[in-house]
């Protein structure tokens, strides 16, 4: 069964299922329909995940150029002038273009990297692979989704390049600096261009979302019910929800800041006099845009990390060789999660001057989404518990996302209390803990992700020693970068400052600030080792040999190893049992095409 | 480039040529060895590398709360008694994360390694315990209930209603200084109107004088009716309770054992008045005042002999981010006695005395200025409105 084509795709007869009748393009496949214009959802999540790439790697330039300002505020650095010309004049990243680095680093990776290209890449490549569909509902919009999203990165990195330069006012763009030219340079033609770039960007991701929902629901192929689909598919169908339901009003927002902008109107402003005038604005809200903001924006955090904990709960039961455990509750706590994503917003807003009261009620719903996150916790904590663990570079990574995911969770306790918050509000505490929670583990369970389903994705594996060497950095990298900054946070240490050495409250951290600075660098080369390692094993990786390396019960390992356009080249499998039938009755594994046994054991 | 920069990327490119190298290395060696041995061994070193990660990781976090921690605020006492509260909250927070911390840290990364791959061991079917769920269900929602009334009851109690006797403060953020504002002697503040505002001479935008205001409505709106604009005048009568208003940027004085509340506005974009010593922090937003009380418990030469530093400064930091001077809006809190406070107070002239005797006014101290001289000086100036 294992026909390992050596160029390209084999190319599959696909079999029509009923609900699947549209013709595919891959008749007279040429190369723009098969690369670019591709409509075949693995091919897309391709394209996601090698443009969530560039992105990443531009992102973490960024981030690199402002913490050398950050780490070594007294030193020039000539060479910088020689790079980058304007952007670093006389070697030193000027204010404008600090804060601009900043805000685009949060931007590209809040939105282009963690949410298109994590949830992009995933849920286009293993949700019709794992529920067994020949593709998406709809290939045609799940084509768009790319191109919406490519438009929109295209338009922010345009942003660069005007007089003005990007915006510069902090990725959650609050108004009225986002709103008056005057306020700030990046305020200018930056700010629309922001808007315009995330608005398609919004575009993108309602498109992509309601196809993977409509996927899931209804595209599952026979005896694969609700209850029997991989925890990868239930984690990419609530954030598609939560995508659904929210980038809307973040998009709502935005247009009534862009009407304040240009057409007059006082939506976010009010009594407001810069550079040497008063403005006729009077009776808008500046917080209205906040909380407009945040309801996306803390949907938006666990529309970061659900996929991830998808990732990681199949990589984890894969390589324990035990079922992933509490499969129920499992689900029930991303539902919950989901849910209370929506009844949180404020706790970003505790010190904005909120009613008490009000906040009072958001600590609580707060506080309670602590519960489902720890039960997922202690779910995997259990799942390795007496397991068979195989130390596949995707499960290094999957242990590392548990590990970092406890330490960010926890940290979040502290902010969720509001009287905590307000010493720690905009400090480094937050920058810790949200990049410890979301950022860098949602990195490694998109590391995991890559890692384990490179073989079906190129036939071909990666390089285990290249994996390792980049997991350990990575993990002590991201321990000794962020770990630290709680401290400063405790010491109030405000967060996007650009030099604190005027300030006695802040400057005793000058040589840790250094010290940080430079692991960061460190951290983003061995992040470029990663990419070579992808890319050289596209081409020159180890063959995959077998249908299914691992053992894994799920679908995508009965397809051929290098599936064409369509996934089976006969009938779709039909499913018999979960996803997570292993160890039992003595067996490695029992795939889910296989009927129930007449004298196997129940559970 | 400079020979720096070609140096760095020559060290950077050996790197990685090298382990690239090493790494393609091992995958032949593995080859060789056969994949199942190549397997176990990296699975070995790995699972034991999860062990030393944990103990390193353990000596890493005592280290650097050895050498961080003094550095922050916590070895301090709080400079407001409000922020003991806070203080109390964290160490009850961090006694209950950090026993969640170092539990579940430990278990995975031991079970890591103990649970690693062997060929002798099957893996347990386990797929779930209802009992168990139930238990790590409730225990988190307990902690929490336990957190959020303590969070609640302290949180309660410093956003309740200033003491009837805390002196009030207006401090006003703008790109990027800060503005303190104290009421003269009448202990009330004289209005102002955010219009009114002119840089230099009157930052506040104080009704001082009586000022016409014009509102301009294009008549018949569409420019070929040819209609001039119609001028809708209206008058802003001044408000002698502003003569006396103190206004200064050199430092916000507070007095020790007092309590002391601040209206907090902001002229521009959104800043937020930062006091880290304090323990607090609250937004500065235009349009919408808000506010925050505390009382301060330590002068600032007491916390200079508190904290060792000869300089201590108790500072303002605007902790919202507001354009590109952001972190250069810098304040300074100064907590003096109630002798001192007084002291300082009678060196103050109010702000309207500059203003009025640069346009020729008789300055009007402590009573109530000649507002129709007032009128007249400002009457020359309407101030434009435009309609929107
Ligand atoms: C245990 C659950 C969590 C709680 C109680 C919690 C609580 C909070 C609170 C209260 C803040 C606001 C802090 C402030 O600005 O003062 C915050 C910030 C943040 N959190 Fe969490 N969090 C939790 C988990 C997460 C997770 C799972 C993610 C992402 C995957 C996340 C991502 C973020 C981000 C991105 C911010 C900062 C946004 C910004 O201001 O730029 N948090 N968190
Ligand atoms: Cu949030
Ligand atoms: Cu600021």
């Amino acid at each position: 069964m294992s026909q390992d084509s050596i160029h390209g795709h084999p190319e599959v007869v696909t079999t029509h299922e009923v609900h699947h009748d549209e013709h595919h393009g891959h008749h007279k496949e040429t190369f723009i329909t098969k690369y670019v214009f591709s409509q075949d959802h693995k091919m897309i999540a391709k394209q996601f995940l090698i443009t969530g790439m560039v992105w990443a790697v531009l992102g973490g330039l960024m981030s690199v150029l402002f913490r050398l300002q950050l780490g070594y505020p007294n030193e020039t650095f000539p060479w910088l002038e020689d790079i980058l010309g304007r952007w670093a004049k006389g070697g030193r990243i000027s204010v404008e273009n600090y804060y601009s680095l900043v805000t685009m680093h949060g931007t590209v990776l809040v939105f282009f990297v963690l949410t298109g290209g994590l949830s992009g890449t995933f849920a286009n490549f293993l949700i019709p692979l794992q529920i067994g569909a020949r593709d998406m509902a709809s290939p045609f919009l799940n084509m768009l989704s790319y191109w919406f999203f490519f438009g929109g990165s295209i338009v922010i990195l345009a942003s660069f390049f005007v007089q003005t330069g990007p915006f510069s006012g902090g990725w959650t763009f609050y108004p009225p600096l986002s709103a008056l030219g005057d306020a700030s340079p990046g305020s200018k033609i930056g700010a629309d261009l922001w808007i315009i770039g995330m608005a398609l960007f919004v575009v993108s991701s309602l498109l992509g979302g309601l196809n993977y929902i409509s996927t899931i629901l209804n595209m599952r192929t026979k005896g694969m019910s609700m209850s029997r689909v991989p925890l990868t598919v239930w984690a990419l169908l609530f954030t598609a929800v939560l995508g659904v339901l929210s980038f809307p009003v973040l998009l709502s927002g935005l247009i009534l800041l862009l009407f304040d902008r240009h057409a007059g109107t006082s939506f976010y402003l009010s009594d407001i006099f810069i550079a040497g005038k008063a403005l006729p604005n009077e009776g808008g809200s500046a917080i209205l845009f906040q909380h407009l903001f945040w309801f996306l924006g803390h949907p938006e955090v666990y529309i970061i990390i659900l996929p991830a904990m998808g990732l990681v709960s199949e990589i984890m039961a894969v390589n324990c060789r035990k079922p992933i455990f509490g499969y129920m509750a499992m689900v029930g706590s991303m539902f919950a999660i989901a849910i209370l994503a929506f009844l949180v917003w404020a706790h970003h807003m505790f010190v904005t001057g909120l009613n008490p009261f009000l906040g009072s009620v958001f600590v609580l719903l707060t506080l309670l989404i602590a519960v489902p996150s720890a039960i997922k916790v202690f779910n995997w904590l259990t799942t390795m518990w007496r397991g068979n663990i195989r130390f596949t570079p995707a499960m290094m990574f999957a242990v590392g996302f548990v590990s970092l995911f406890i330490s960010g969770g926890l940290t979040g306790i502290f902010l969720g209390n509001s009287t905590l918050d307000i010493q720690l509000h905009d400090t480094y505490f937050v920058i810790a803990h949200f990049h410890i929670v979301m950022g860098v583990s949602a990195f490694f369970g998109m590391f995991a992700g890559v890692y384990h389903w490179f073989p079906k994705m190129y036939g071909r594996y990666m390089n285990n020693t290249l994996a390792y060497i980049h997991f350990w950095v990575t993990l002590v990298g991201a321990y000794l970068i962020f770990w630290p900054m709680h401290y400063e946070g405790l010491a109030a240490m405000p967060r996007r400052y650009m030099d604190y050495s005027a300030w006695s409250s802040f400057n005793q951290f000058e040589g840790l600030n250094q010290f940080i600075s430079t692991v960061a660098i460190i951290v983003f080369a061995v992040q470029l080792l990663f990419l070579f390692n992808f890319f050289y094993s596209i081409f020159k990786g180890r063959r995959v040999t077998s249908q299914n390396p691992y053992g894994a019960t799920t679908l995508e390992w009965t397809t051929p190893i290098r599936p064409g356009h369509g996934n089976w080249p006969g009938e779709i499998p039909e499913v018999h049992r979960w996803a997570y039938d292993y160890g039992k009755d003595d067996r490695s594994f029992i795939p889910q095409t296989e009927p129930i046994g007449a004298h196997e054991s129940k559970h | 480039m400079t020979t720096t920069g070609f140096f760095l990327l020559a060290i950077l490119a050996l790197g990685f040529l090298i382990t690239f190298q090493i790494a393609k290395a091992s995958e032949y060696v593995s080859i060789l060895k056969g994949e199942k041995k190549a397997f176990e061994q990296n699975n070995r070193i790995n699972a034991f590398l999860m062990v030393v990660f944990l103990v390193l990781g353990l000596i890493g976090v005592w280290w650097c709360n050895k050498l961080l921690y003094k550095k922050t605020l916590l070895p301090y006492p709080s400079a407001s008694e409000l922020g003991t509260n806070i203080d109390t909250m964290m160490w009850i927070t961090l006694a209950i994360t950090g026993a969640v911390f170092f539990a579940t840290q430990i278990l995975l990364f031991w079970f890591a390694y103990k649970y690693q791959h062997s060929d002798k061991r099957k893996a347990f079917y386990y797929p779930h315990n209802n009992k168990l769920e139930i238990i790590w269900t409730t225990i988190p929602a307990i902690a929490l209930c336990v957190l959020v009334g303590f969070g609640l009851f302290y949180w309660f109690k410093i956003t309740g209603e200033a003491p009837k006797d805390a002196m009030v403060v207006e401090v006003t953020g703008k790109q990027f200084q800060w503005i303190y504002r104290y009421p003269g002697k009448d202990n009330t503040f004289g209005k102002k109107y955010f219009r009114l505002i002119s840089p230099g001479s009157n930052d506040l935008g104080m009704l001082w004088n009586d000022t016409v205001l014009v509102k301009e409505t294009k008549g018949g709106g569409h420019g070929d009716h040819g209609h001039a604009p119609v001028d809708n005048k209206t008058v802003i009568k001044a408000d002698p309770a502003g003569y006396d208003d103190i206004i200064q940027s050199s430092a916000l004085y507070v007095v020790k054992g007092e309590p002391v509340k601040l209206v907090i506005n902001a002229q521009d974009v959104i800043h937020d008045v930062g006091l880290p010593h304090f323990r607090l922090k609250m937004d500065a937003v235009p349009g919408t005042p808000t506010t925050l009380w505390f009382t301060p418990t330590y002068t600032t030469e007491e916390m200079k002999k508190i904290t060792g530093n000869p300089n201590f400064e108790y500072e303002i930091a605007c902790d919202q981010m507001c354009g590109n001077g952001h972190y250069t809006m810098r304040g300074v809190v100064k907590v003096v006695t109630r002798d001192e406070f007084i002291l300082w107070r009678a060196q103050q002239k109010p702000a309207y005395a500059a203003y009025a005797e640069a346009r020729g006014i008789a300055p009007a101290n402590a009573a109530p200025a000649d507002t129709t001289q007032a009128t007249a000086a400002s009457a020359a100036a309407p101030v434009k409105l435009a309609n929107n």
